[in-house]
């Protein structure tokens, strides 16, 4: 039991998670209308990419400023299973070829385009949902790492990738939908996504699927790959001289982040109803560091906290002062990232916890070996 | 709250003119459930409704003027005693020039505050990432914006021209003026300005018995048209034109300009371009090129000199009204005709009773909803003076709206 504790990130980690756990699946759904259940649901799913964000910049070092492009690799997946679903030749008799969507037939598109074609069947959507991304991830990865491309020069080449991808959906609007996106998605396997019934499960659903996520990241982490990450994250050298292949070891934590993020993005689509590519470019982009770094970006947990924290403000102030929202927001960030350069997972480090540990018995916080490197990791 | 419908004479401000030719002589006060049984946010005094444009963001600069004009139409009908004897309150939120900002706040405006109406969006995307959530929801939703058309909702009224409205016309006037046979078709990239040369093509090419030389797509924000004036230049058709819309605008005309391409060399004619454009542009860089719109600032017509007049005293003296303007404007209004009109706030009344609602006082002139929830109007064609207004040279008849047009799919 002990040793299943230690490989899910120690008992205090798993103490959070379950917390964590508690909250998003009785206390919100029991204290908050089907509405802004709905928002939060959506905000969950960005948290996907904040989760992504800690392991693969947090630990391992690789800012990713492109985490969208994977984002819209899992939304747009879903989006275009849901929107041939919706695309019945019943449901499209007007057009001048039913049975396509609607979109394609306002750009003279006569037939599916072959890239469409995968995606009639759900299980071979949700493969590709999780395998397109690994795979770019991959190839991405190879291309930059083995060349020893890191750093700045990484972030901006994910940068370059966010916009190109962006400027690509909009192009090819008879495929994609241009600027548009994907929308009016109305039902997965005949079963009605829109009613309010519905928002509850895929709610339930994206949560479980969130806290899946953060058990693998907490077992990665606790992992002897854990420690390898961070030691290449400190002195990439010396583990290269140690004679580990650096490249594998960031292709493969970036991949994972993009698997994560296209998790989200899938069920971004399922909760929201719609895809369009400003999910996918580097404003986006960029707003999911943001989260991250709010919630911390050694916190796994603290990530999901960011990105819920972070979207609420942003609802709330834009609902509160339509024309000003936007300038808060900047002096939130500033804020946060000036005074609490650890996010929230440091103001809970730093000032809440040690509360806590005077509350229980001072020999519980001492046993917990799992969690005191990486708990010493986030004071460094 | 004060009861204002009560304690102050609705009658007492001066109004514009701006009577309603139906359901004006409305006087009895009905309770608020015989007029919503279907919760919306109405009580016996008072109606919410919902504005939801960008008003930050990139498209925060074109949508301004929607806000303003719908804020001043309702301020208006609230001076005249309200709709059914109920002040208008707005609960303004912003889309932020993000299409699923959009959808989440329609979302909100509906589910959470139950507005009666919502008076909002601009662009193609923006509608069509909140049309799922008006249907679903059933609500009613007033889109000011000229757009291609293809689209028909009962819960949508579209106050702006659909493609065919704008574009036939314009090509038939274009083409016996200037005797055009050849046509260069520009626009940006994305579904109105794809769609509008799709019908104009087909218009060119069966109708006019012309040719069309050439037709360029360019992204959306793109500054640069250096090559594209170099194909006009080689090609010399008779009339380009032109749907390049927002910011892009600033680049294409002042590019024209400084390559020598004036009015008096190559005909353009633009469907993109109101006086909101052209204050970006500048007057002299747009002189004697048209557009062709519904609506022109300059028009003279009574209707117009007061909307004008009680436009600018809200707003300032500087500000200029382009076609959406004015198209936001009848939002509200057509809005309080159907209401009185079907007696009731429902949504299901509200948009069974909006087929043949008539304005009169429209600053555009007679405006009718034809059943397919879009406007009757007539297609102008301004000519543009170098102090930022049009001249309108031709006016059609009215045009009966068609949006999903036979034989141009």
């Amino acid at each position: 039991m002990d040793k299943w504790i230690a490989a899910f990130g120690g008992r205090q980690r798993l103490m959070q998670l379950l917390a964590l756990a508690v909250l998003l699946l009785v206390i919100l759904p029991l204290t908050l209308d089907v509405f802004r259940l709905n928002l939060l649901g959506k905000y969950l799913t960005y948290a996907f990419v904040a989760v992504g964000l800690v392991l693969c910049w947090g630990y391992g070092g690789i800012l990713s400023l492109g985490q969208g492009v994977f984002f819209g690799m899992g939304g747009y997946c879903m989006a275009m299973f849901l929107k041939l679903e919706a695309s019945s030749p019943e449901n499209t008799a007007i057009q001048s070829t039913p049975g396509i969507p609607d979109f394609m037939d306002w750009n003279q598109v006569t037939e599916l385009p072959m890239m469409w074609v995968p995606f009639h069947s759900l299980s071979l959507t949700v493969v590709l949902i999780l395998t397109v991304p690994a795979l770019f991830a991959f190839l991405i990865g190879a291309a930059m790492f083995k060349r020893r491309v890191g750093g700045v020069y990484f972030a901006i080449i994910t940068q370059a990738i966010a916009s190109i991808a962006t400027i690509l959906i909009i192009g090819q609007q008879g495929y994609t939908g241009g600027i548009n996106g994907i929308t009016d998605l109305r039902t997965l396997l005949g079963w009605d996504i829109r009613p309010d019934s519905a928002k509850y499960l895929l709610y339930f659903l994206c949560c479980i699927l969130l806290i899946v996520c953060l058990l693998i990241g907490q077992f990665v982490l606790s992992s002897r790959y854990g420690k390898l990450l961070i030691a290449m994250r400190d002195q990439e050298d010396r583990v290269r001289f140690s004679g580990y292949d650096v490249a594998n070891i960031k292709i493969f934590v970036f991949a994972l982040a993009g698997v994560f993020s296209a998790i989200g993005g899938a069920m971004f689509a399922l909760q929201v109803g719609f895809m369009s590519p400003s999910f996918v470019g580097t404003v986006v982009s960029i707003e999911m560091v943001i989260f991250c770094a709010v919630g911390g970006r050694l916190s796994l947990i603290g990530a999901v906290y960011g990105a819920l924290l972070v979207n609420l403000a942003k609802t709330m102030l834009s609902e509160s002062f339509p024309q000003l929202w936007i300038v808060f927001m900047g002096a939130l960030f500033i804020g946060v990232v000036l005074l609490f350069p650890q996010g929230l997972a440091g103001i809970y480090e730093d000032y809440v916890r040690p509360r806590f540990a005077n509350l229980f018995s001072r020999k519980s916080v001492t046993k917990d070996n799992g969690d005191k490197s990486v708990a010493q990791e986030a004071q460094s | 709250m004060q009861d204002s419908t009560r304690s102050k004479p609705a009658w007492k401000r001066r109004l514009l003119g701006l009577a309603l030719s139906t359901g004006l002589g409305f006087t009895g006060m009905a309770g608020a459930a015989e007029v919503n049984t279907t919760g919306l946010a109405v009580t016996d005094d008072t109606v919410q409704v919902g504005i939801l444009h960008s008003v930050t963001g990139t498209m925060a600069i074109s949508e301004t003027g929607s806000v303003e004009a719908e804020k001043l139409a309702i301020e208006q009908i609230n001076a005249m005693g309200g709709v059914l004897g109920r002040q208008i309150e707005i609960i303004q939120e912003d889309g932020a020039s993000d299409w699923p900002t959009f959808a989440e706040k329609a979302r909100k405006l509906l589910v959470q505050d139950h507005v009666a109406a919502v008076f909002g969006c601009w662009t193609s995307a923006s509608r069509k990432a909140v049309l799922p959530v008006f249907e679903n929801q059933n609500g009613m939703l007033y889109y000011p914006t000229f757009y291609e058309g293809l689209e028909q909702s009962k819960n949508v009224i579209y106050t702006g021209q659909e493609a065919t409205q704008q574009i036939i016309a314009g090509l038939d006037w274009i083409a016996q003026e200037k005797d055009a046979k050849t046509f260069y078709l520009v626009g940006s990239d994305y579904i109105w300005p794809r769609t509008s040369n799709k019908i104009a093509r087909k218009h060119i090419e069966d109708v006019l018995g012309g040719t069309v030389v050439g037709e360029e797509y360019y992204p959306l924000g793109n500054t640069n048209f250096g090559s594209l004036i170099n194909k006009i230049r080689l090609k010399k058709p008779d009339v380009v034109y032109s749907s390049i819309v927002g910011g892009s605008n600033v680049a294409w005309w002042k590019q024209l300009k400084a390559a020598g391409i004036t009015a008096d060399r190559q005909t353009i004619m633009t469907i993109s371009v109101t006086e909101d454009e052209v204050l970006g542009i500048g007057g002299e860089n747009m002189e004697g090129f048209y557009s062709a719109m519904k609506y022109f600032q300059s028009l003279d017509n009574e209707n117009n000199v007061a909307f004008v007049n009680a436009f600018k005293e809200r707003w300032g003296d500087d500000s200029v009204i382009g076609d959406v303007t004015q198209a936001a404007y009848l939002g509200p209004w057509l809005w309080k005709a159907a209401v009185e009109k079907a007696g009731s706030f429902d949504i299901d009344a509200v948009a069974a009773a909006s087929a043949d609602i008539e304005l009169t006082t429209a600053p555009e002139g007679y405006v009718k909803v034809h059943e397919n929830h879009h406007l009757w109007s007539k297609l102008r064609v301004g000519q543009w003076q170098a102090d930022g207004q049009a001249k309108v040279v031709y006016e059609s008849e009215l045009i009966e709206p068609n949006p999903f047009p036979e034989g141009y799919q």
